[in-house]
């Protein structure tokens, strides 16, 4: 199984409501991906941005213990007091100027080695964890966080191990994420390719290779519904796929539509998720258009 | 008459108190909220109203070989599997079901109001399945004995690989799956779809005005001439 789920706030007022909106949807899905889970909150405003010059957010995250305290310091020492590390889930954030997060790798490549970048963006922020979703949410507050797009996965992993790094969303490049319900099975040959092109992976998850792919196109100039498009071409399998940019929110499905998915549609927000569970208690709902993706049509819904 | 909040109760106390009542019974579900497996397994010729929507598998696996059992009605939309392997009763859905609407159903009337999604009716056993609106994709998939009517549209390959069910097509077809024909209707035929249309209360659908398709039977035992349909 897993779950996905996707939540775009039209309405600013339900902005402050975001966390507390996605954490009832990730609770309804919660048996269906009771291993681990991951969740990516996109937000305008941080306390510390200059608003014309706004900083790179990196979530960082681990599989194994580490000293955040310790990481967080070193860290501080090295680029100064600006990279404002805060802890963020599980792991750690910090804030780098555009261009900054590379001498950051470097630093974490150097003496960090059991660290991984989860996540870089201008506006997003991820949190990945083991263990029940419900339970994570509870752990780390995930109620009370505010912002205008959030993406969610319940993981029950059957290709990869569970960890913290295997789990989704896989955020290949700057402030794009990717969930996935499903499968892929032509993923090692994708994998094959992506990484004689030069591209790095983090974990041997089939969805990452999909993320990747996705990113891949983007770069070399698609916009994000064809880049999709591509991602059905050449990738094999069953998907529920939950896509978000800076400032869309997609999801697409496979031929078949073997995997679930519900939209719910309100003058306040999109909301995407595997099962209609994972909406009933949104706020206005018994005022949305509700209705399932039809299989192999990209939609795409802009802030 | 009993009132069953599904919220405090949960699913399983739920189905137990709806299996206590006696035939002639009658239950309101509230709060369902897409709630899975609400009203399944009951055999006893109850009556059930479902205040809200539903999840998967709603009344699946009800009634009994003589085709009795309880009347369900939805008042909201159900997910995947509604009525999934019925043996008798009727579920009558409100609104809209989600994929693969009556699945393995062997007896008993399921009947949709709105759309079905894709794979209604699929491996149906000897089941009635009404949809008023449009089916999905691969509806009647592998379907056995029974009977499906679609008041709307069906999706590309309707039924595919279709062995005895019989489907009856109100609006446009897509595309017919692999050993699916359209055959002349009959006059049984035609009663078939007046009583249907009648007990489903379907007034948008004109008996005289609806395409048949059954199986082709080319695909019943592997033959070589037929590799290509497979």
């Amino acid at each position: 199984m897993c779950g996905v789920i996707g939540l775009l706030i039209r309405d600013r007022a339900l902005e402050p409501q975001l966390g507390s909106m996605l954490v009832t949807m990730i609770e309804a899905l919660d048996e269906r991906g009771p291993d681990s889970s991951g969740i990516a909150v996109y937000a305008d405003h941080w306390s510390g941005d200059i608003p014309d010059a706004p900083r790179v957010k990196v979530s960082l995250g681990s599989d194994e213990p580490v000293d955040w305290g310790r990481l967080a310091a070193s860290l501080e020492n090295r680029f100064g007091e600006t990279i404002r590390p805060h802890p963020f889930g599980a792991g750690l954030v910090v804030e780098v100027p555009p261009g900054g997060e590379h001498g950051l790798n470097a630093v974490i490549a150097e003496g960090w080695s059991n660290v991984r970048v989860l996540a870089t963006g201008l506006n997003l922020r991820v949190l990945k964890d083991t263990g029940r979703p419900s339970e994570t949410c509870a752990r780390f507050g995930v109620a009370g966080w505010e912002g205008y797009l959030g993406v969610a996965h319940t993981r029950m992993a059957t290709e990869s191990a569970v960890t913290v790094l295997h789990s989704h969303p896989f955020v290949p490049t700057k402030d794009l994420c990717v969930v996935h319900n499903g499968s892929f099975s032509n993923y090692a040959t994708v994998r094959r390719f992506l990484m004689a092109a030069g591209v790095q992976f983090d974990s041997d998850n089939d969805s990452e290779v999909a993320a990747r792919y996705l990113a891949r196109r983007l770069q070399q100039g698609d916009d994000l519904e064809e880049a999709i498009r591509w991602v059905m071409k050449e990738m094999d399998g069953f998907f529920t796929l939950v896509i978000s940019t800076a400032n869309e929110l997609s999801v697409v499905r496979d031929a078949f539509a073997c995997k679930p998915a519900v939209v719910a549609e309100t003058d306040g927000y999109i909301a995407v998720a595997s099962e209609y569970r994972a909406l009933a208690e949104l706020p206005g709902i018994a005022a949305a258009t509700v209705f399932e993706p039809r299989p192999e049509e990209v939609y795409t819904w802009s802030r | 008459m009993e009132s069953l909040n599904c919220e405090d109760l949960g699913t399983r106390a739920v189905n137990q108190r709806l299996r206590a009542l006696p035939d002639g019974g009658h239950a309101r579900l509230l709060q369902p909220r897409g709630r899975h497996n609400l009203a399944v397994g009951l055999s006893s010729r109850i009556s059930i109203d479902i205040e809200g929507n539903a999840g998967y598998f709603l009344g699946g696996l009800g009634g009994n070989r003589d085709g009795t059992g309880p009347d369900i009605v939805v008042n909201g939309f159900v997910g995947w599997a509604v009525g999934e392997n019925l043996m008798g009763g009727s579920v009558r859905v409100r609104g809209s079901a989600s994929q693969s609407a009556g699945s393995s159903a062997r007896g008993g009337t399921i009947v949709i109001e709105g759309d079905a999604s894709l794979r209604a009716g699929i491996s149906l056993k000897g089941a009635t399945l009404a949809i008023g609106g449009n089916a999905g994709a691969m509806s009647g998939f592998m379907a056995q004995s029974g009977v499906i009517l679609i008041g709307g549209n069906a999706g590309h390959g309707l039924g595919d690989s279709l062995y005895e069910a019989r489907i009856y097509v109100a609006g446009s077809i897509d595309s017919l799956g692999s050993d699916a024909v359209i055959t002349e209707m009959s006059d049984e035929d035609l009663l078939t779809v007046k009583e249907l249309v009648s007990d489903a209360g379907f007034d948008h659908i004109d008996p005289t005005r609806v395409t048949k398709v059954t199986s082709a039977r080319q695909l019943y035992h592997f033959s070589t001439h037929n590799h290509g349909a497979y």
